[in-house]
């Protein structure tokens, strides 16, 4: 017994410190096991409440390890500021995704249970991924995260673009992994050592600045990042699979992979090779300018909301890159307050489209929205405060997180940079604001869709009566400007979505005019930069 | 006095409250936000009495850090600047919402809405006027135009999407350069401070900039100004925007939000980027004049009654432009006090474009006008009175304001101030030619003589009353603006001289610039009009030495 126990004695585990991880990694377990009930209210409501508690058990245990700086599972991760804030963001995300997805199409086709799953552990990775201190967690985390995604991308599978979707991202995704691999192994090739503060540490001792392999290692690591963070030139794939995935997944994509890119953008450059800021920050500052000029021009003129959200994210990661070029406290506290600040912002728009989608056959074409403020007032409300916001208009945090941004590249100087996203954010206005001309000065549109215009829409009229048929207690909403419409574009209402969208623009608009908790939440943040 | 917080917010909280209301009280929305505009005009009152033009420096003050990181405060006060402007900014607002109660807004899904966005308007104006940190006056800046979007898209004329986004678009994209320049400023500052970020006016005037960082942000925040004023070449939304807006909007716009952009050359960039501006003096002065005389033909040319009123603004704020721009304390002091009489007149005559459409079937041509004074004495000489205080007829506030302008360009720019007569002139061309055509000659088809209603009379009354009370008693406000204004241009002023010396051989460019930095607040405030004339001088004489 005595034998068995010494010999069986494995490393210390700080269980505490992978607590909201073992939250994930077991929700994911447990509703895998649930969705295979046959009664249909565990399917259909027990299994996204469990997914929901894994989500809130992990939110939890986060914040029982506030302010806790320490590595754990042999310094492969670090549970510090960043990695807890982040944490934070990402449950949030997490949760409004399932919220969005309550009644979607692609849970009840990829079966509750997967789709549920699938999401936790995609969560899980990235949760690791903000947390991970060398390089093997960073790729572990990575592939966590981007697998599972992959699948949900795919998870209305009846519907082609959503397939279409799925395997474009795979294939994308791939290659951003095997360019980050190949980056991590030439790195490693340079300095002999995986972790980050060995990295750090060799790179500073052995005066490898300027060493090729190096360098080398470095480009294609940023290559790969770019390819996750939707960086241009490494985006293309972002509007094709935006708009062909699912909404709920759209969204949990657009908020939840961003927060866990940029949280590795700024571990792994600003605290790993934070020695060699001189050498990559100009780059990722080209980088940088290429993709806000990008995303925003890209987004001009776009019809479909999710592609013009798929190229404004675009340029909001550009936005955010720009914190992380200077290599400050002050950069790295201005990503990660816009992140949480992006996270309310996309979330108040994507319940919208989620929500007009289900009530139009427009798909998430911009005709969904016109005149939306006559019909539904209050999702009219959100989606202007979050274009407002988007577009950084005050009173909104928007403004508080770009105003930030831009003090961080000109404290650090990069002035042009600050120039630059101000030229971005005036580019933006000619796509945000005729989304909420559209909501509020046009009048609605006819709530038939034009016959065979599009792929799209025609895969949407297909797909809307047969989820009208499994809602049997259809209520025909009383709207007052569509007295054409039948009964099989009204669909019940959807409380979890209203909560959603009201939720995330109370919350952008509150931080936006009281902003110190956000700040006081982000301040540690920034202090893990001079830690190694 | 209460605390200016409740000044700023009280009008939306009034319209807020209103709008909840107005689902279980019919007409509570309207009515409300009234009462929140009227109580809102009697403070602003009662801060003009209150005000001490002894001390010139900040009153009531209100100071909150609002955002530790950035350096951001909430802090509001009363200035010699801001005292009048406030005062016209309450007045237009109240005058417009009486003006909207009167009239149902026609056709719309949500009529309390409307007060909602009014009210919040007025907040945010009286928030840019009072704000004494620069993050939160660009914050208020930016804030006071979504209301107007939504009041030109919702309830506005048949372009009003293509203005909307037109007049959207022209601003934000200045005040996103403002918003560039304006963290730049307080970046910059903060190396010298240590490191020690700040956006409070006060603490950045204490920390001038560099020449070369002065030059490029005055041109981002004077692109901001421009388009707001408008000025000339960037007028391009003022046309559509004026045709879209719904008058009672567009009384507060014209009256009161062009004057934010003049009120932002004065407050913020003469004291912060003193060199800037005098570098830019003469590009500044040009586009004054050439807003003046485009202005003045352009509304003399035309015959729609609503543009007619917006070029002549765009004529009337060229003066402003180059009465600021002389950078001395008489061109600022009439720019002001223009300011004010501006906002009194063009307000009322946006207005009686409304009563003279109502009269001409619907139509804002005056060449569908005519005759309309027929039947209307009392109509006819409010409106009179007012075309009368426009063109700036020797006894009006206006006379006294161009007066104060001129002379203080004469002492700048001879040449500009000689061209600049003209423009004096084209006025009364405009003014007197839009009152004829549309109250005196032959009555058109269709139009129909009446008299003035009371309910119209009691929106107009009240305005034309502060409009006879200024020409009466102009001092009020020249009194209680003179020592905020001159210390607000003594530092451009002074910059004025060193460019002159920096024309001689010797170059002693920035030590005499410090020198006659420390040396000027003694007696640029107490010292007034004498002393800047001596700093005149010596700056024409310094020119003419170097060459």
């Amino acid at each position: 017994m005595t034998l068995a126990a010494a010999h069986l004695k494995g490393p210390h585990v700080d269980f505490a410190g992978l607590s909201p991880l073992i939250a994930l990694l077991a929700g994911a377990v447990l509703v895998l096991l649930a969705g295979l009930f046959r009664a249909r209210w565990v399917r259909e409501r027990a299994v996204g409440s469990l997914t929901v508690l894994a989500l809130a058990a992990a939110c939890g245990l986060t914040i029982w390890q506030w302010d806790s700086q320490k590595s754990i599972v042999s310094g492969a991760l670090r549970i510090d500021d960043l990695s807890l804030v982040l944490n934070l963001v990402l449950v949030a995300g997490g949760a409004a995704a399932v919220l969005l997805a309550w009644r979607s199409e692609a849970t009840r086709e990829a079966a509750h249970g997967e789709f549920h799953m699938l999401l936790l552990s995609s969560i899980a990775g990235m949760s690791l991924l903000a947390a991970a201190q060398n390089t093997v967690a960073l790729f572990v985390g990575l592939e966590l995260l981007s697998i599972p995604l992959y699948v949900l991308c795919a998870s209305e599978m009846r519907r082609e673009h959503s397939l279409e979707s799925g395997l474009k991202y795979l294939i994308i995704g791939s290659v951003g992994s095997a360019t980050l691999l190949y980056g991590i192994a030439l790195i490693y090739g340079a300095t002999g050592v995986t972790d980050f503060g060995a990295i750090a540490t060799a790179v500073s001792n052995n005066g490898l600045a300027g060493d090729p392999l190096l360098l080398g290692g470095i480009a294609l690591c940023a290559a790969g990042l770019c390819f996750k963070a939707s960086v241009a030139p490494f985006h293309q794939w972002t509007p094709d699979v935006y708009e062909g995935a699912p909404t709920p997944i759209t969204a949990f994509m657009a908020v939840a992979t961003k927060v866990a890119a940029l949280g590795v953008f700024l571990r792994f450059f600003d605290v790993a090779l934070l020695e060699a800021q001189s050498t990559w920050g100009p780059a990722i500052a080209v980088l940088a300018t290429i993709t806000i000029i990008v995303g925003n021009v890209g987004a001009l003129g776009q019809s479909s909301l999710k592609r013009m959200l798929a190229y404004s994210s675009v340029a909001q990661a550009g936005y955010m890159l720009a914190g992380v070029v200077v290599g400050t406290q002050l950069g790295a506290r201005a990503t990660v307050f816009y992140l949480a600040v992006y996270l309310f912002m996309n979330l108040a728009a994507f319940a919208v489209i989620v929500a007009r989608e289900r009530e139009t056959s427009f798909g998430d074409g911009i005709e969904a929205i016109t005149g939306l403020s006559r019909e539904r007032p209050y999702l009219a409300l959100s989606l202007t405060i979050s274009m407002l916001a988007l577009a950084g208009i005050p009173a909104t945090a928007g403004f508080i997180g770009k105003f930030y941004l831009i003090d961080a590249a000109v404290s650090g100087g990069y002035t042009w940079l600050g120039v630059v996203i101000v030229v971005g954010s005036m580019i933006s206005l000619g796509y945000y604001l005729p989304v909420i001309a559209a909501t509020w000065l046009r009048a609605p549109t006819d709530k038939e869709a034009p016959s065979g215009s599009a792929v799209q829409e025609h895969g949407m009229a297909v797909k809307l009566p047969r989820l009208a048929g499994g809602s049997p207690e259809l209520e025909g909403e009383p709207s007052v400007a569509e007295p054409d419409a039948g009964g099989a574009t009204a669909n019940r209402p959807q409380p979890e979505v209203l909560f959603v969208a009201a939720l995330a623009a109370g919350a952008t608009l509150f931080f936006g005019i009281f902003p110190q908790p956000l700040f006081d939440l982000v301040h540690g943040a920034g202090g893990v930069l001079g830690l190694l | 006095m209460p605390s200016l917080s409740i000044f700023i917010w009280l009008p939306l909280a009034s319209g807020v409250l209103g709008s909840l209301l107005s689902m279980r009280v019919r007409r509570a929305g309207p009515v409300l936000a009234l009462a929140g505009a009227v109580a809102t005009l009697a403070l602003a009152i009662g801060y003009i009495a209150d005000y001490s033009p002894a001390t010139h420096g900040l009153q009531h003050l209100t100071d909150v850090m609002w955002i530790k990181e950035l350096g951001i405060h909430y802090k509001l006060a009363i200035s010699g600047l801001n005292v009048f402007l406030a005062g016209l900014t309450t007045l237009l607002f109240a005058a417009a919402l009486l003006a909207a109660n009167f009239r149902a807004q026609r056709g719309t899904p949500y009529p309390q809405l409307f007060f909602v966005l009014m009210t919040l308007a007025e907040s945010a104006v009286l928030g840019a006027f009072l704000a004494q940190d620069l993050a939160l006056f660009v914050a208020f800046f930016d804030l006071m135009l979504i209301p107007f979007y939504f009041l030109t898209g919702i309830w506005g004329g048949p372009d009003r999407v293509k203005a909307t986004i037109k007049l959207v678009i022209y601003t934000l994209v200045g005040s996103l350069l403002m918003l560039a320049g304006a963290v730049a400023t307080g970046v910059l500052a903060s190396d010298q401070n240590g490191g020690h970020i700040t956006f409070a006016l006060s603490a950045l005037q204490a920390l001038p900039l560099s020449t070369g960082s002065q030059e490029w942000i005055f041109l981002f925040f004077a692109a901001a100004f421009l388009v707001k004023m408008p000025a000339f070449p960037l007028h391009g939304w003022m046309p559509d925007g004026y045709k879209a807006m719904p008058i009672e909007a567009l009384m507060v716009f014209s009256g009161v939000l062009s004057k934010v952009g003049a009120y932002g050359f004065l407050a913020i960039v003469l004291p912060l980027f003193p060199q800037g501006a005098a570098h830019f003096q003469t590009l500044m002065l040009l586009i004054g004049l050439v807003s003046i005389l485009y202005g003045s033909v352009v509304a003399f040319s035309h015959t729609d009654t609503r543009l007619i009123a917006g070029y002549s603004s765009v004529a009337q704020l060229g003066f402003i432009t180059i009465g600021i721009f002389s950078l001395n304390p008489q061109g600022a002091q009439g720019a002001l006090l223009q300011m004010v009489n501006h906002g009194l007149v063009v307000a009322p005559l946006l207005f009686i474009v409304l009563l003279l459409s109502e009269r001409s079937g619907g139509s804002e041509d005056i060449r569908k006008m005519g005759g309309l004074a027929f039947r209307a004495p009392v109509f006819a000489s409010i409106f009179l009175i007012i075309a009368l205080a426009t063109l700036a007829i020797p006894g009006s506030a206006n006379f006294v304001g161009e007066f104060l302008i001129l002379l203080g360009v004469f002492k700048a720019k001879l040449a500009i101030a000689i061209i600049a007569f003209a423009g004096v002139v084209m006025a009364s061309v405009y003014a007197l030619r839009l009152f004829i055509r549309a109250m005196h000659n032959r009555t058109q088809t269709g139009a129909v003589s009446r008299e003035i209603s009371l309910r119209d009379g009691a929106v107009l009354v009240p305005v034309v009353a502060v409009i006879v009370f200024f020409a009466l008693y102009p001092q009020l406000a020249l009194k209680r603006s003179e020592g905020s204004v001159s210390a607000s241009v003594s530092a451009a002023h002074v910059a004025l001289t060193p460019i002159a010396a920096s024309l001689s051989p010797a170059y002693p460019g920035q030590p005499s610039n410090r020198q006659a930095d420390a040396s000027e607040p003694s007696r640029g405030p107490a010292g007034g009009s004498e002393s800047s004339e001596t700093g005149a001088v010596e700056a024409g004489e310094g020119s003419s030495e170097g060459r």
